[in-house]
């Protein structure tokens, strides 16, 4: 086992430890997953909030955009001397990355609406809360989960990254692969990652197509 | 700060670093990603398989990516360079692709009409045309290469990424500093410049592009 160095031997690698393997993976879902919550969680009000207060729309478009040229590697060590190690730290260095496509998308979902179908709710009587949830966030739907689906494959990769800050998940393997140059161990972080990225794009994108509110399907 | 401040020859050799594998990176994606992007404009059923794959393979973590080349292609310069290379590539390819389709077909009778050759039809008339949306592409590639660049520093390709980690290794949040602050600040003099250098090759664009 020690003695092979050849990289496609990461699958007997994974094989002989599955427990660590499932612990590591916990770990890097258990990241992304609650990442990904807590900033639905902020960007989806603040892009309505954005939304209904026109004073605020450029600067706060002007603070996202900014924030996505900012390399993420930069936000997770900045991250550091905040918080220190840990989970913590990684967490919200991927709160605060994974905060921006979404907002982005769901602001710009919601200002996207047709301004004739919000003229005709209008029309209809619609208050403005009746405009916002019943024809607004609707259209925005699709948009909105673009920007998840951006935020998710993100942070898969940003928790990899987070083992340099001891936030643990697959990249402790790509890290100990590193420091031992040991191809195996490397691969059997890397691969399950690319995996991970790859399917939840995959998966998402699925998931975006079934949000499109009925009336917008082209049959 | 006071790391900049303290060290500025040290940090100004891994700005270099930085910037010659991004720029290295960049020239490699458009040089296969411009004639890549002008081929599926042309040969339709080419545009799905490889939007799609370039778009898959942007998916794959940057530390996976480079992880899963060091042991094909070592550790240095050429891992980080075909790493940054491939991820470039979605968006100079897509953008190009969309350029083209976006000259009016009106314009491209009018070319055939005068007479003109594929090729002058693609040299005089389509490229000159899609060059906004190339530099579109090149921007958000670049910008996305400096940050993805810092990661680099993994696989012993040097920059920016040096600083960060060396920092986080000594649990020094000055050089940690120092580094982020760099990449963040090249990043967006990166997309700063190109959006002036887009405006300085099509002038008639500034307009618009002032009005917001």
């Amino acid at each position: 086992m020690f003695g092979s160095n050849d990289p496609l031997d990461f699958i007997d690698y994974i094989r002989d430890n599955p427990e660590q393997f499932w612990e590591l993976f916990d770990e890097h879902v258990t990241l992304v997953g609650y990442a990904v919550l807590i900033a639905i969680l902020i960007a989806v009000p603040l892009a309505i909030i954005t939304s209904r207060i026109s004073p605020l729309e450029k600067p706060m478009t002007w603070i996202a955009n900014i924030g996505q040229a900012i390399p993420s590697l930069a936000v997770l060590a900045l991250a550091l001397p905040i918080m220190g190690i840990g989970f913590r730290p990684s967490l919200l260095a991927l709160t605060v990355l994974a905060v921006l496509p979404i907002f982005l998308n769901t602001f710009v979902g919601i200002m996207s609406a047709d301004p004739a179908v919000v003229d005709a709710a209008r029309g209809m009587g619609a208050s403005d809360f009746q405009l916002l949830r019943m024809v607004q966030l609707p259209l925005a739907m699709p948009f909105m989960f673009a920007g998840i689906q951006t935020a998710v494959v993100q942070s898969i990769g940003l928790a990899t990254l987070a083992a340099y800050i001891g936030g643990g998940g697959f990249g402790d393997w790509i890290l100990q692969g590193l420091a031992l140059n040991n191809f195996p161990i490397l691969l059997s972080g890397a691969v399950p990652v690319a995996v991970m990225a790859m399917t939840a794009e995959i998966l998402l994108g699925f998931v975006r197509r079934l949000v499109v509110p009925k009336g917008l399907r082209v049959a | 700060m006071q790391y900049i401040i303290d060290n500025p020859d040290i940090v100004w050799t891994r700005t270099l670093e930085h910037l010659q594998l991004v720029a290295g990176a960049i020239l490699l994606a458009a040089l296969v990603g411009v004639p890549l992007g002008i081929l599926i404009s042309r040969v339709r059923w080419l545009e799905l398989p490889v939007l799609n794959l370039s778009g898959v393979l942007y998916t794959v973590p940057s530390l996976a990516f480079f992880a899963i080349l060091i042991p094909y292609t070592g550790l240095g310069r050429t891992t980080a360079t075909t790493a940054l290379a491939v991820y470039s590539l979605l968006a100079i390819v897509r953008n190009t692709a969309v350029g083209m389709d976006e000259v009016p077909a009106a314009t491209v009778d009018a070319a055939r009409g005068m007479g003109m050759t594929g090729f002058q039809l693609l040299w005089q008339v389509q490229l000159p045309l899609a060059l906004p949306y190339i530099f579109a592409g090149l921007r958000i590639a670049t910008v996305a290469a400096i940050g993805i660049a810092t990661i680099a520093a993994v696989v012993g390709a040097g920059g920016l990424g040096r600083l960060i980690f060396d920092g986080i290794r000594r649990l020094d949040s000055n050089v940690v500093i120092a580094g982020a602050i760099m990449s963040i600040l090249l990043a967006l003099l990166a997309d700063l410049l190109f959006s002036r250098l887009a405006l300085l090759l099509r002038p008639d664009l500034r307009a618009s592009a002032e009005r917001g």
